[in-house]
């Protein structure tokens, strides 16, 4: 393997000089002081090296040895993942000793001698092709896959499977002979760079089904699909990991993976404290069962926080290419950008717009294409949905991440400054926020069949009248409330009961955190005949104020009853009384 | 400083106004060195060239200046001792008193291990309504007040840190007066609270770049009596804005390229890194804590800016003062106003009623501001925009202003009464279970 000894350093660029070849994005580790300091490749000039360090090189000395490994960043991929917290490199953050997190410390992010229930999907003589499913074990319930290698060129036979029986990650599974007679001993490990995307599938078309996620706004408004990509930008205090781990919670997924890139420690605190007690709405389990958090803090390493987007996007289509549906979180994207700004910086290439390198448009529109929804080569399906949110710098959203990923992302869910100051939660803007699925004749063929085929014309008058009821307000505010006809006021109230009864949610309370679809749809229709209603019998606009207060308080009742309870029914008695 | 065998350098080959360069071998990055006296540290290493940052800047480094290297990091003693005593940047006691003895700890050290955290679960009470009900604190929280110059930021949170059960207070001082340097103080002195309080003090008469050893200097203090001592720290951090200005001195002189509003593109790693220490152990790491209130001073109330922005995406919310000139009296501005843990304590560690309770009064307290607009365009009121002008008037003198000292069952209750003095049931738009509990006791 080649060697380097250091010759420069500038926080955490090092320079390297190299005795033999080196790739680019390849891998190496520096001696120092008796720590072992992970690095990047990411700059070569001839015999000098330029490495990004994914950790603190205090007293790094020049002379340092370095040695490369000939691989670039990957991730190990195999059953025991699940309810894992790893940091931006995979290291299992519980298996860290100690408080504080020390310098060159990593760790096996696998258990080799955990036990495997195994049972063979193929027999010998079949014949295989990379990604292939060969067996099955269950991990917290789900069945996962032990796949042909992903690297296997062409196809190959089968010359033995072991037979079902507890097996270790590291034990031989299969042999598969390969088009030159090679013999391949396969485990339950995979190795994968985490920067190239994994195209292990037949095809991936455009995405049609509806995924849950309980939030009314989305669900109800701007609906996302399996295999579907969002975004959701906001100012900080417009509640965007509220209404991330909201949907973390409750999103009808197999699988799902939270990147916390360069966000709040207590965040994530939060995850590892709630979601091994909570329950998910869907299963019934633990939700902590089907989480993998990929935790790298703002504290933590800038460098690794690059990592970590790739890295839990990586175990997403690992799940994905074993049929799952997978729903991958990662906040803030915007993070990750600044991490890529830093480097480019102290690189001292030519800035782009607001100092962030000129690729950057690029390397977001590469890393949201990751996600879809795709036919696997064995006929079966599989999704990865992402949803990232998005900090802009000042809550301007003309800013380069946000222009960015707004070009990519097919579902945008604009925070609000304005909204979360009135307490109207989640603050997604109603207007500007959109969901380009709605446009998609196979979607509207989807609800059409799994829903009713009222849904969207429903939805999409609802939207209409939000828009009405916001240039209504604006009259009123120019013209006083006795400068316009009572109908306007009627009108602009329609809006109102849109807004409190369906948009606005309260993520802390039991019953109303979560609207499973049948339960929107009861709503739906109700507030449809509210605002479908012709009202004559106001005489002054203080009766519609009146009027209309009264329904709101009353349909918010029945939005924290439980659902069909007696409770639930009482309110919308009165309701249907008022109509 | 120098110790015996140490090899000293007598030829500078390059000097600007914030650094130096040398030849020199066997240099560690970050490490620290004096030339002649004055204290440096390494910032750059290319080849046998190093580049030294120094801290009270070069003004009067000659070429052949002595520089010697210290083989060490920024590090501070840390012992018992600390308690009661003011140092300076390097934490050298600014207060005539002795040199501490003690174990010598690097600043800015690692980050906790996140799943070696606890999640914050205890309620800081402040007395303060504007805090304790909108905006309840709790420790472990890091948050800070953003505010404009000329408000009385310090006093508040001199108020805070005084009510606080705090077991240690740490101040960090960046770039201040020295008249508030001696309103801390004689404030501290006067509560009997001197022994409870480390003080580490950069004021504007010292050098802008040393205040960038502040909030680690402090930080260091923190956490040796929350690790290692099991104790409830609270560190105080004024003002974080000084802090950054220093930080795009530093990169500017460093040829960095700009980013917003000319701070330097790592700007929010730096100051998350500083407010991430903040922490709440769990009992089987000896249940110590590090809350951290800091000051960001605005220009002109401009949140946009770089500071007041990334501040904002990375602490647990932000707290506000306004004057409020319907009652002449500095409030907590509820709508901008913000702790993000909130959630953590109110109606669990406080009576159940208390996060719709204090939305509601919110919320009608937004209807009364755009009452207010309405008024100020000319148009009629009505009777329900009248009652919510009564509403938020008394509403900020009994609640929202500074001078309140209730505990928050006090606090709901009081809110309660108003909405019944101000409002019909169906207004306040709470959950039914509440109201009938707490409506016609009100």
């Amino acid at each position: 393997m080649t060697k380097g000894t250091v010759s420069g350093v500038v926080s955490n660029m090092v320079t390297l000089r190299v005795d033999g070849p080196v790739m680019q994005g390849e891998i190496c580790y520096i001696t120092t002081g008796g720590d072992r300091l992970m690095a990047e490749v990411i700059k070569i000039i001839g015999q000098d090296v330029y490495v990004q360090v994914f950790e603190s090189t205090r007293g790094l000395k020049v002379g340092a040895e370095a040695e490369f490994t000939g691989h670039m960043l990957e991730i190990q991929l195999g059953p025991g993942m699940l309810s894992k917290n790893y940091d931006g490199l995979q290291n299992d953050l519980d298996k860290m000793e100690g408080v504080f997190l020390k310098r060159g410390q990593y760790t096996e992010p696998l258990d080799a001698e955990r036990e495997w229930d195994f049972s063979p999907l193929v027999k010998v003589g079949d014949q295989v092709q990379e990604s292939d499913w060969l067996g099955e074990v269950e991990e917290n319930h789900q069945p996962l896959k032990i796949m042909a290698p992903f690297q296997m060129k062409g196809t190959a036979v089968v010359k033995s499977i072991v037979e079902a029986g507890k097996y270790r990650i590291h034990d031989v599974v299969a042999v598969l002979t390969d088009e030159q007679g090679n013999d391949i001993k396969v485990d339950m490990v995979q190795h994968w760079p985490v920067k190239f995307a994994m195209t292990n599938y037949a095809a991936k078309p455009r995405p049609f089904k509806l995924l849950e996620t309980g939030v009314r706004t989305i669900d109800t408004f701007n609906p996302i699909v399996e295999g579907g990509t969002g975004f959701i930008p906001g100012p900080f205090g417009t509640g965007k990991t509220v209404l991330q781990h909201a949907i973390s919670k409750q999103a009808e997924a197999d699988i799902v993976i939270i990147a916390a890139c360069g966000e709040r420690a207590n965040e994530v605190v939060e995850i590892f404290t709630e979601f091994p007690e909570l329950v998910d709405p869907h299963t019934g389990r633990k939700l902590m069962e089907r989480t993998i958090i990929i935790a790298n803090t703002s504290n933590m390493p800038v460098a690794a926080r690059e990592a970590s987007v790739y890295t839990a996007m990586t175990m997403a289509e690992y799940y994905r290419s074993m049929g799952l549906r997978v729903l991958l979180m990662a906040d803030s994207t915007s993070r990750w950008a600044q991490a890529l700004r830093e480097m480019s910086n102290r690189m001292e290439e030519l800035p782009g717009p607001d100092a962030f390198p000129m690729d950057l448009g690029a390397l977001i529109s590469n890393f949201y294409g990751r996600a879809g929804y795709v036919y696997l080569k064995n006929g079966k399906v599989g999704s990865v949905t992402f949803l990232g949110t998005v900090s802009p710098a000042g809550g301007n959203l003309k800013e380069p991440v946000t222009e960015n990923t707004k070009k990519v992302a097919r579902c945008f869910y604009g925070l609000e400054q304005e909204r979360a100051d009135k307490k109207r939660y989640p603050a997604v803007n109603p207007i500007d926020s959109y969901s380009k699925y709605l446009e998609y004749p196979e979607f509207a063929e989807y609800i059409k069949e799994n829903i009713n085929e009222e849904w969207i014309p429903k939805v999409m008058k609802l939207k209409t009248r939000m828009q009405r009821g916001k240039e209504i307000a604006e009259q009123i505010n120019i013209l006083g409330d006795d400068g316009v006809p009572v109908e306007y006021h009627v009108t602009f109230w329609k809006s109102e009961v849109i807004d409190f009864v369906i948009l606005q949610q309260d993520a802390f309370d039991e019953v109303d955190a979560v609207t499973p679809l049948e339960r929107q749809e009861e709503i739906l229709n109700l507030v449809t005949e509210i605002c479908e209603k012709e009202y004559d019998q106001f005489d002054t606009f203080l009766d519609v104020v009146d009027y209309f207060k009264k329904m709101i308080n009353l349909c918010k009742q029945m939005n924290y009853s439980v659902f069909r309870s007696e409770e639930y029914y009482e309110f919308k008695k009165q309701v249907q009384a008022m109509l | 400083m120098a110790t015996a065998f140490q090899k000293i350098y007598t030829q500078i080959s390059q000097i600007t106004k914030a650094t130096c360069s040398l030849h020199a071998k066997g240099v560690g990055y970050d490490e620290l060195a004096t030339i002649n006296g004055k204290l440096a540290q390494v910032v750059k290493i290319m080849g046998d060239e190093v580049t030294l940052q120094v801290f009270e800047g070069t003004g009067g480094i000659p070429t052949n200046a002595e520089v010697t290297f210290l083989g060490k990091s920024p590090s501070l003693k840390v012992s018992d001792q600390l308690a009661g005593r003011f140092f300076n940047a390097y934490g050298q006691p600014i207060d005539g008193g002795p040199e501490i003895e003690g174990r010598e700890v690097e600043i800015g050290g690692p980050s906790v291990n996140p799943v070696r955290r606890k999640q914050p679960s205890e309620l800081i009470a402040t007395g303060i309504a504007g805090i304790d009900l909108n905006n309840t604190l709790v420790s472990g929280q890091k948050i800070p007040f953003f505010a404009d110059p000329d408000q009385p930021f310090n006093e508040v949170m001199a108020l805070v840190a005084m009510r606080a059960k705090a077991d240690k207070i740490i101040l960090g001082g960046m770039g201040m007066t020295n008249d508030d340097y001696y309103f801390f103080r004689n404030t501290f002195s006067n509560a009997g609270a001197l022994d409870r309080i480390i003080s580490f003090i950069n004021t504007t008469e010292d050098p802008a770049v040393e205040r960038l050893l502040v909030p680690d200097m402090a930080l260091a203090a923190a956490e040796y009596f929350a690790v290692e001592k099991h104790e409830t720290v609270l560190v105080l951090l004024t003002d974080m804005t000084s802090y950054a200005d220093s930080l795009s001195i530093v990169s500017n002189r460093m040829d960095q390229i700009p980013s917003k509003d000319s701070m330097p593109g790592s700007l929010y790693s730096d100051l998350a890194k500083i407010y991430e220490k903040a922490v709440q152990f769990p009992e089987s790491a000896g249940g110590g804590s590090i809350t951290i209130i800091a000051v960001t001073t605005l220009s002109g109330g401009d949140i946009t800016h770089a500071v007041p922005d990334n501040t904002g995406y990375i602490t647990e919310g932000q707290l506000y003062l306004r004057r409020d000139s319907d009652i002449g009296k500095v409030i907590v501005d509820p709508f901008r106003s913000l702790s993000r843990l909130k959630q953590l304590v109110a109606g669990k560690k406080t009576r159940k009623d208390h996060s719709q309770v204090m939305n509601a009064a919110i919320r009608l307290y937004a209807d009364a501001a755009n009452a207010k607009t309405k008024l100020e365009n000319g148009f009629d009121l009505t009777d329900y925009d009248n009652r919510c002008l009564d509403f938020a008037k008394e509403y900020a003198d009994k609640l929202l202003a500074i001078d309140v000292n209730l505990d928050t069952t006090e606090m709901l209750d009081v809110t309660w009464s108003l909405f019944r003095k101000y409002f019909k049931l169906e207004e306040v738009n709470i959950k039914k279970e509440f109201t009938d509990q707490y409506w016609t006791n009100a």
